[in-house]
Formats: C-alpha cells, structure tokens, sequence
C-alpha cells in the first residue's frame, strides 16, 4: 500500500470543523423542512378521516389539532412549508442555469430565509384574522 | 440481438437503466404544488378548527374540496419521491430499500385515506 499513514493524516475539512457557506445550510434545510412536513400532511389526513367519521371523533381530532401542540407543530409546519417553497423555487431557477455564481447564490440563500419567514408572518396574520 | 445497432440497443438505457424520471417527476410535481399549495393554504387553514357543521359544509363546496385532493394526491407523491432521494443519500443497503418500500406504503395508504374523507365528505 502507498498509504501506510492511513487514519493518522491531515484530513480535509469535515463538517465538525468546518462552517457551512450560507448556501450549505438553506441547502440542507430544504431537505429537513421537505421531510419533516411529514407530520403535518398526516395530522391533516387524520383530520380529513375523522370529520368523514362523524361529529364525535372530529370533535376530538380537531381539538388535539387546535390544542396548544397541534397549533405549534402547524405554526412551525407553516414555516417549514414556505420554507420548502421558496427553496423548492430556487432550484427550478438553478435548473434553468440561472444564479449559479458565488454571489447571486448567496443572496437567493438570503432570499430563500428572509422570504419564507415574512411569508410565515403574513400567514399566521391572515389566519388569526380569517 | 444481431440485426440491431449498439446505438439502438443503448438508447433509453442509462447507468441506471433509467433516465431522468425521478428527477422529471420531483420537477413536474413541484411545479403543481407552487400553483396548489397557497390554495390549500388558504382554504384548509380557515377551516381548521371550526366546529363539524361548518367543517362539512365548506368542503362540500367544490373549488376547496378540489384543492384538498389535488394537493394530498400530488403532495404525497412528491414527498414520497424526496424521501426516496433522503434514503439514497443516507441509508444503503437493505435497510434504506425497506424504508423506502414502507414509505411508498404510507404515502399511498396516506393520500388515499385523505382522498376517501374529502369524497365522502363532499359528497
């Protein structure tokens, strides 16, 4: 082996070590929003079921939707939600070969946050309102 | 075998033997929840949380009970397709094939429960 120093060298970079570009992070989020909406999709699958059961079983599925967890994980699950969106947007741009650069990707990074976070903010007042 | 082309027996017939589907299909079906996500948003988001006659009585109305199917149907197929990706990149072996089997399971058992409630709600 020309190796003979295996597991006792300098190894590049590693995650512990090394702080994620802007890009990395939105990145890695839009997988963890995408999969963790999970949650969400099937507590509203149940409350579809429950209000084709009957008024008993909606009471109940409702009210543990609109309880004080329910309300949260929907709140967070908004979030993730536009979240997911907008970096879902930003990959069918990228797609296009547009905003691939260094600069142009770091701001639709920004773009990607700030955006889905003031949209969040808008939903959650229309829904008090509504 | 014989009378076809190298050109003709490779076409169609990636490294994978598939093309681009799965990445098509991530692409079409996001495009579908641009447009079907702020709708749903902004029906079921009202609706939840109001008592059972109000709740029956708005989706027996047609455009939010559309919306509710249209999304459960495309959105589960597009998480099932992300969460297939998710495995690729994490789990190998025969443990990431019998999470992605069970996944399938769920996201049709998933859409289709939903899909059944709105119709018989609706109707």
């Amino acid at each position: 082996m020309a190796d003979v120093n295996r597991g006792n060298r300098p190894l590049s970079p590693h995650l512990t070590i090394y702080r994620l570009p802007i890009t990395a992070i939105t990145s890695i989020l839009v997988r963890i929003t995408g999969n963790a909406l999970l949650v969400a999709a099937l507590m509203t699958v149940w409350w579809f079921l429950a209000a084709a059961s009957g008024p008993e079983y909606y009471e109940f599925a409702n009210g543990v939707i609109t309880s004080w967890f329910g309300d949260l994980v929907m709140a967070l699950s908004v979030l993730g939600l536009w979240y997911h969106t907008l970096g879902g947007v930003r990959h069918l741009i990228w797609d296009q070969v547009i905003g691939l650069d260094i600069v142009t990707a770091e701001s639709l990074s920004w773009a990607v946050i700030i955006g889905s976070v003031a949209l969040t903010v808008l939903t959650w007042v229309i829904m008090l309102v509504a | 075998m014989a009378y076809l082309t190298p050109r003709k027996r490779a076409t169609g017939m990636g490294s994978a033997k598939s093309g681009v589907e799965h990445f098509w299909n991530m692409k079409v079906s996001s495009i579908g929840l641009l447009i079907l996500v702020p709708l749903f948003l902004f029906t079921f988001g009202p609706a939840l949380g109001s008592s059972y006659e109000e709740m029956v009585a708005y989706y027996q109305h047609p455009f939010p009970a559309i919306v509710a199917i249209l999304t459960l149907s495309v959105g589960f197929m597009h998480f099932k397709n992300g969460f297939q990706v998710l495995i690729e990149d994490y789990v190998h072996g025969a443990a990431g094939q019998y999470s992605i089997i069970a996944m399938n399971c769920l996201c049709y058992a998933a859409a289709a429960t939903g899909i059944f409630s709105i119709i018989r709600i609706a109707l």
